[in-house]
């Protein structure tokens, strides 16, 4: 990982590029919550028609969301090749002019030899002319410094098998594919706000700042060894607790458990097949109307679990970051904390008002900045952990104890080994 | 002149014969305990099109309990009974998409008879969109291609035919995520919806002892069952749905 220099434009584009996305799985959580996915059968045209001149007049009940997600969607997929283009420098122009051109190709494969494919022929020859016309750019732009250029093609790739994703889920009638969807727009948006953090100038200083210190207590790197550690498996577990959610939506069966913070009166819910029965018999539900299962409502319920451990662990974060290290890790992982007590009141305002649109698309936001909040967090701590636990000269090591480099906890990842003073 | 007279007797008598030995089953489903309240379907009021088209307030129609708390939209039919497909001349089932609603919400057809889905709808609603959910292996197959297919506004009635029995299919509006019905395939010409009141009269049933069963979707999705013996004169089967 080389330092990187800071292009401010390019940061810029990075950030808009991460916010359409953010906008993206707004518009993805509003689809689910209004129980519009399906709303148009076909893909990638819409009711027959070319999905860009599909009539507004047709834009009604779920077909606006669906429809819209569709556009929006099409819209991150030009940001994403645009800034690959950008991250990758003039060396890019060579590796989109032959994913361009094989996708062009392709895509009048499909076009003349399969009849009934030809929308999806002409998506792809569509498609293809865009990332060619992006290896066509004349700017002779030097590559962004490494990792950048490699985050910019992993997202390039996902963005195009993430439209594909979409698609299928459509036309496969798939609700398994839709939970993958929901997740990888997940991870895609962790990979767009590392790459605008990575492009910012705080990272390009952050990088370029030498030590403050290079020795610290033993404690002390015990103690931030542990916070790594909890950060880490805390992101994961937010990244878990997401797939859960998606699954949760997927099922299309609204509201498994419609009281908090009781579950149907009681700590733990009966799921027998009699109490199952009675659930389903009062069930009263407008748009998602299946009758629950027993997995249904269990999933719930380790939804809920993991959302108290989960609250749990990043308020021990944020406690331990602002009592010992009170740099940037302190101040980030305070917003992550509110950010995880912001998304605790949405999940029970969920439950509370029987799923409501905007709350539960509101829930799917917030769960989006939590694990980006995390993952970042993750990042810094691992790529600048003595500047980011910011550690000051009076906490240099007493003459009592040996020498330690708190950076050297990148390195080992290991609590209570001692990595070799440099 | 006597060939036709005595074809003419013989016509009428086996009508006789037919008529004295179909009967009619008539009974009332009632619902025991008490259901929980319906509610307003709000998208459908705030929808700026569909919502203009009703004037009060639209709510679910989960348990339509009426008179001596008789239950509507109960399917009663006879079981194990083996019979032909209906034929292509039956007279077919309509399903109506009316104010953004399925009307009605509850219908049964015969194995093989045939379901015209209409759209009613104006102009102002350009389109909805038929979502069939089948669960049988041979309707799922037949309908693979079809499962969801757009009618746009003042297009040509959908026709639908399905081999296999099957108890509530749900047809749902992906347009319209509020919209449903619920079809059940009866294998058998022996079947009734129950009206307002919870009444049903199943027709020209043959004399015998047959298996009955009432379901309804919400109270009892699995069914009642018990044995009628239908008599020339007919028989009484009386359900009582409880709601745990």
């Amino acid at each position: 990982m080389t330092q990187p220099s800071h292009n401010r434009w390019l940061h810029r584009f990075a950030v808009l590029t991460a916010l359409a996305t953010l906008a993206l799985i707004g518009i993805g959580g509003l689809v689910t919550s209004h129980e519009a996915g399906m709303s148009v059968p076909d893909w990638p045209n819409s009711y027959g028609y070319n999905m860009f001149l599909f009539p507004p007049s047709k834009w009604v009940g779920g077909i606006l969301y669906e429809h819209t997600h569709r556009l929006w969607a099409s819209m991150v997929g030009l940001l994403v090749i645009a800034l690959t283009r950008w991250l990758g420098g003039r060396a890019s122009r060579k590796p989109l002019a032959i994913v361009g051109l094989v996708e062009v190709l392709a895509g009048l494969v499909i076009f003349a030899v399969l009849p009934h494919e030809k929308a999806t022929g002409g998506f792809l020859t569509g498609i293809g002319g865009m990332v060619l016309l992006a290896a066509l750019v004349w700017f002779r732009n030097e590559a962004a410094p490494s990792p950048l250029p490699q985050l910019g093609w992993l997202t390039f790739f996902i963005v195009q098998f993430q439209g594909l994703l979409g698609g299928l889920r459509v036309v496969l009638f798939k609700d398994q594919i839709g939970i993958f969807h929901a997740t990888l727009a997940q991870i895609f948006f962790v990979l767009t706000c590392l790459i605008a953090l990575m492009a910012s100038a705080w990272w390009s200083r952050m990088a370029n700042t030498p030590h403050a210190t290079r020795h610290t207590q033993p404690s002390l790197l015990s103690s931030f060894s542990n916070l790594q550690k909890v950060i880490f498996a805390t992101t994961a577990l937010i990244l878990f607790q997401l797939i859960l959610g998606a699954t949760m939506r997927h099922q299309h069966a609204g509201l498994s458990i419609r009281d908090f913070p009781l579950a149907y009166g009681r700590l733990w819910p009966a799921t027998d097949p009699a109490s199952l029965a009675h659930y389903n018999a009062h069930r009263i539900e407008i748009t998602a109307i299946k009758p629950v299962t027993a997995f249904q409502i269990q999933l719930q319920m380790v939804h809920r679990i993991v959302a108290m451990l989960i609250l749990l662990a990043v308020g021990w974060c944020a406690l331990k970051a602002w009592r010992k290290f009170p740099g940037p890790l302190a101040k980030i992982s305070a917003f992550w904390f509110c950010l995880i007590l912001c998304q605790a009141t949405l999940g029970a305002a969920t439950v509370l008002t029987d799923k409501a649109a905007d709350i539960a698309t509101l829930h799917v936001l917030v769960g989006a900045l939590s694990l980006a909040t995390g993952a970042a967090l993750s990042i810094i701590a691992l790529r600048f952990p003595q500047r980011a636990a910011g550690v000051s000269p009076a906490e240099a090591v007493s003459k009592r104890q040996p020498a330690m480099d708190l950076d050297g906890v990148a390195d080992m990842g290991t609590a209570g080994k001692m990595p070799s003073a440099r | 002149m006597k060939l036709s007279f005595a074809l003419l007797t013989a016509i009428g008598l086996s009508g006789f014969v037919q008529f004295t030995h179909a009967a009619d089953i008539t009974g009332t489903v009632t619902l025991s305990g008490t259901p929980p309240a319906e509610i307003e379907i709000k998208p459908l009021e705030n929808d700026p099109v569909c919502g203009k088209m009703h004037s009060g307030k639209v709510t679910t129609e989960f348990y339509v309990v009426g008179a001596n708390k008789g239950l509507a939209d109960a399917i009663v039919m006879l079981k194990g009974v083996k019979a032909a497909p209906a034929s292509a001349s039956a007279a077919p089932v309509v399903l109506d998409q009316k104010g953004c609603l399925y009307v009605p919400q509850i219908v049964a057809i015969q194995t093989g008879q045939k379901l015209v889905v209409k759209n009613s709808d104006p102009s102002t609603v350009p389109m909805h969109n038929v979502h069939i959910n089948p669960k049988a292996g041979a309707n799922l197959s037949e309908y693979s291609t079809k499962i969801s297919q757009p009618q746009m506004s003042g297009a040509a009635d959908l026709d639908y035919s399905f081999s296999a029995p099957e108890n509530f299919m749900k047809f749902q509006c992906d347009v319209h995520p509020w919209m449903f019905a619920w079809v059940t395939v009866v294998d058998n010409p022996y079947f009734a919806v129950t009206d307002k009141d919870g009444k049903f009269t199943i027709k020209n049933v043959p004399p015998g002892k047959y298996k009955i069963v009432a379901l309804h979707r919400k109270a009892s999705p699995d069914g009642v069952e018990k044995d009628v013996d239908v008599k020339d004169s007919g028989a009484t089967a009386d359900f009582t749905l409880e709601i745990k």
